[in-house]
C-alpha cells in the first residue's frame, strides 16, 4: 500500500525508529503517529462497522477517525500524539479487557 | 464559586487574548489549552525542532501570528496554563478535564469558552476512502508537520479556506490537480458587497485565485460534486457536474474537502447556555450579546466557537470577553475600551455575513445524495438510513433520528455529519432545517480513556 502523506521540507531532523503492527519504521523526531505511518502506508486504522481502511479525516482531533493502538492496549489519537522511539503500534484494536 | 479562578478554555487568537487582558488587570487565570502548543488551529505553531519562517507558515498573517506567540509566551509566569488538556464535561464542582489518563475536577467563578471551530462537512460518495481529508487537515498537515496529504491534490468545497489552502500547497512545490468550488462566480459577486469592509482581506483572496489560475492550476466555480473515486483503498479522482451540467472528472490522490466552519459548541451545550438558530450560518449557535455573555451569568463565549468571523475577530472578541468578565466581576473597565472593540467587531460581523452570502453552505446537495452513500463516517450510517428515520420512523427531529437510527451517535458525536444529517433529515420532511433542532451534547464530549483516575 503506497504512503499518502510527502514531505515537503523539514527533512533534516534527527530520524526515530517505531514498530507499527511489528514492523519496524523510520520516522522524524516531531512527527506525530499520524505522520509517521502515513508517510510510511496508506492506512492508520479499520472501521469497526465494515472493517474497511481509514486514515484520519480532520487532523485536530474532532473526527476520532485516526485512533491507533500501543501494544499493551493504550489508545491514542494519531493526529495528535507525538511518536517516541520505540513506540509500538497497532492498527486493530486491542481487545478491551487487556486494556484495564 | 466567587474566590475560584477564571478560566480560558482555548489557546487560539481569541483565548489567547483574553487571558492577556486578565493578567492585565491583576488576575491570573487558568488556561486549558487541547493543543499541546499555544497558538490554537489558524495560527498553530510547528513543533519545537522545525525551523521554518513564520512566512512561510502563515502568509500574510506571520505578523499577527507572531505577536500572538510571544504575547502568549510573556503570559506563562502570569497564567496557570494547562496543555495537553481537554474539557470534557461538566459537573456542580466545576469543569471536568483530563489529560492523558488523570482527570481533574476544575473549579471556577467564570470561565470564558474560546473552543474554535472544525471544517463543515457536506459527504460525497466515497468520502471515507483514505487520501479524502477535510481542509483543515491539509492545512494542518502542511503547517505543522510539512507534509502534503497527497502528490496532486484536488480541493473540493466552498470558502476562502479553499483557494489559502490550494495557494500554501503551491507554494510548497505541490500542485493541485484542481479547485472545485460549489459557489458560482454570480454569488460571490453578491457576497462582495459586505465584504468591501475588508478591502485588504478580499484583495489577498483574489491574489491567491490569480496565483493559482496563472501556474496553469484549473479553478471551477459553480461545480456539484458528484463522488470521490478510489482504487485500491485509496483516492484515485473527483468527479463533477461543472456550471453548464457536464460531468467532468480530475485524476487525483487526495482530497482536502470544507465548506465553511461548524462551531464547536458542547461545552457551552453542557454548561445549559441558551442557543438559536443563526439564519445566516444556517447553524444552531450559542445565544450571546455583543460581549459574548451567555444567557448564564458566569458563562462568556468568544471567537469562531460561537461566531464564524475568522481570527482577527477571534482576538477582538477574546479582549471583550475578558472587559465583560472583569467587569461583572467589580473591576473598572473603560468604556472606550468596549466601544473600540464594538467598531472593530462591526466591521468583522458584516464581512463575516458577506462571506457566508458568497460562499453559501450548499444545503441544497444534502436532497440528492445518493441513499447509500455514508453520511455518519463513525458508524457508516448512510444518506438513506436518516431518511428512513424521517419517513418511515416517523423522526421530528435530530435527537430522535439519532435514537432511532443512529446518525451523531458515534464518538465524533455528530461534528463530521450532524449538520448535513440535519440538512437530510429536514430535506426528507420538506421542513426548514432550523426545525429538525439540533443534536443534544453528551459527556464526555470526546472519549476518555478506560484506566483514567480522578485526581484532586
Amino acid at each position: 500500500m503506497p504512503a499518502l502523506f510527502r514531505r515537503v521540507a523539514e527533512k533534516d531532523r534527527k530520524t526515530i525508529h517505531l514498530f507499527v503492527d511489528g514492523h519496524e519504521i523510520e520516522a522524524l523526531e516531531g512527527d506525530t503517529v499520524l505522520v509517521a505511518v502515513l508517510t510510511r502506508t496508506g492506512r492508520l486504522r479499520h472501521n469497526e462497522f465494515d472493517n474497511a481502511p481509514r486514515a484520519g479525516f480532520c487532523l485536530m482531533g474532532a473526527c476520532q477517525d485516526c485512533w491507533v493502538w500501543t501494544e499493551d492496549g493504550t489508545q491514542l489519537r494519531a493526529c495528535s500524539t507525538t511518536a517516541q522511539p520505540g513506540m509500538r503500534i497497532t492498527t486493530t484494536e486491542v481487545p478491551w479487557l487487556t486494556n484495564l | 464559586m466567587a474566590d475560584e479562578p477564571v478560566i480560558v478554555i482555548g489557546a487560539g487568537p481569541a483565548g489567547t487574548r483574553a487571558a492577556q487582558r486578565l493578567v492585565q488587570a491583576g488576575l491570573r487565570p487558568v488556561v486549558i489549552d487541547e493543543n499541546d502548543r499555544q497558538g490554537g488551529q489558524i495560527y498553530r505553531r510547528q513543533p519545537e525542532n522545525f525551523h521554518r519562517a513564520p512566512e512561510k507558515l502563515y502568509g500574510t498573517e506571520a505578523a499577527k501570528a507572531s505577536s500572538l506567540h510571544t504575547d502568549f509566551d510573556l503570559l506563562r509566569p502570569h497564567i496557570d496554563y494547562r496543555p495537553g488538556t481537554t474539557v470534557w464535561g461538566v459537573s456542580n464542582e466545576g469543569l471536568m478535564t483530563v489529560r492523558g489518563q488523570d482527570v481533574t475536577i476544575v473549579p471556577f467563578s467564570r470561565v470564558i469558552i474560546t473552543s474554535g471551530a472544525t471544517d463543515r462537512i457536506m459527504p460525497v460518495p466515497g468520502w471515507t476512502t483514505p487520501g479524502a481529508y477535510s481542509l483543515g487537515a491539509a492545512q494542518i498537515a502542511l503547517k505543522a508537520q510539512a507534509c502534503a496529504i497527497g502528490r496532486k491534490p484536488v480541493f473540493m468545497g466552498t470558502g476562502p479556506l479553499l483557494y489559502l489552502v490550494a495557494w500554501q500547497y503551491l507554494q510548497a512545490g505541490v500542485k493541485p490537480a484542481a479547485v472545485l468550488d460549489t459557489s458560482a462566480l454570480s454569488t460571490r459577486m453578491r457576497g462582495l458587497r459586505r465584504m468591501a469592509s475588508r478591502a485588504r482581506v478580499v484583495a489577498n483572496g483574489v491574489r491567491y485565485m490569480a496565483n493559482l489560475a496563472r501556474a496553469g492550476v484549473r479553478l471551477h466555480a459553480g461545480i456539484t460534486p458528484r463522488a470521490i473515486e478510489g482504487s485500491n483503498n485509496q483516492v484515485s479522482g473527483v468527479v463533477w457536474r461543472d456550471s453548464r451540467g457536464k460531468l467532468r472528472h480530475a485524476a487525483c490522490d487526495a482530497v482536502g474537502m470544507g465548506y465553511g466552519l461548524r462551531s464547536e459548541t458542547q461545552l457551552a451545550d453542557l454548561l445549559k447556555c441558551e442557543f438559536i438558530f443563526d439564519p445566516c450560518f444556517t447553524q444552531w449557535r450559542p445565544h450571546v450579546d455583543r460581549n459574548g455573555r451567555t444567557s448564564r451569568p458566569d458563562v462568556y463565549l468568544a471567537g469562531d466557537g460561537v461566531l464564524l468571523r475568522g481570527a482577527d475577530a477571534a482576538e477582538a472578541a477574546g479582549q471583550l470577553a475578558a472587559c465583560a468578565v472583569l467587569r461583572d466581576g467589580g473591576h473598572v473597565v473603560a468604556d472606550t475600551e468596549f466601544t473600540q472593540l464594538h467598531e472593530t467587531l462591526t466591521v468583522m460581523n458584516r464581512f463575516g455575513r458577506g462571506l457566508a452570502e458568497a460562499f453559501p453552505w450548499p444545503a441544497h446537495l444534502a436532497r440528492a445524495l445518493p441513499d447509500d452513500t455514508v453520511v455518519c463516517r463513525c458508524e457508516n450510517i448512510t444518506a438513506g438510513e436518516i431518511r428512513r428515520a424521517a419517513g418511515e420512523l416517523d423522526a421530528p427531529e435530530m435527537n430522535r433520528a439519532k435514537a432511532l437510527t443512529r446518525p451523531g451517535m458515534g464518538r465524533c458525536q455528530g461534528r463530521m455529519c450532524g449538520l448535513a444529517a440535519a440538512e437530510i433529515l429536514a430535506a426528507a420532511r420538506n421542513v426548514p432545517v432550523r426545525e429538525v433542532g439540533r443534536l443534544r451534547t453528551a459527556a464526555p464530549v470526546k472519549p476518555l480513556p478506560l484506566n483514567c483516575t480522578v485526581r484532586s
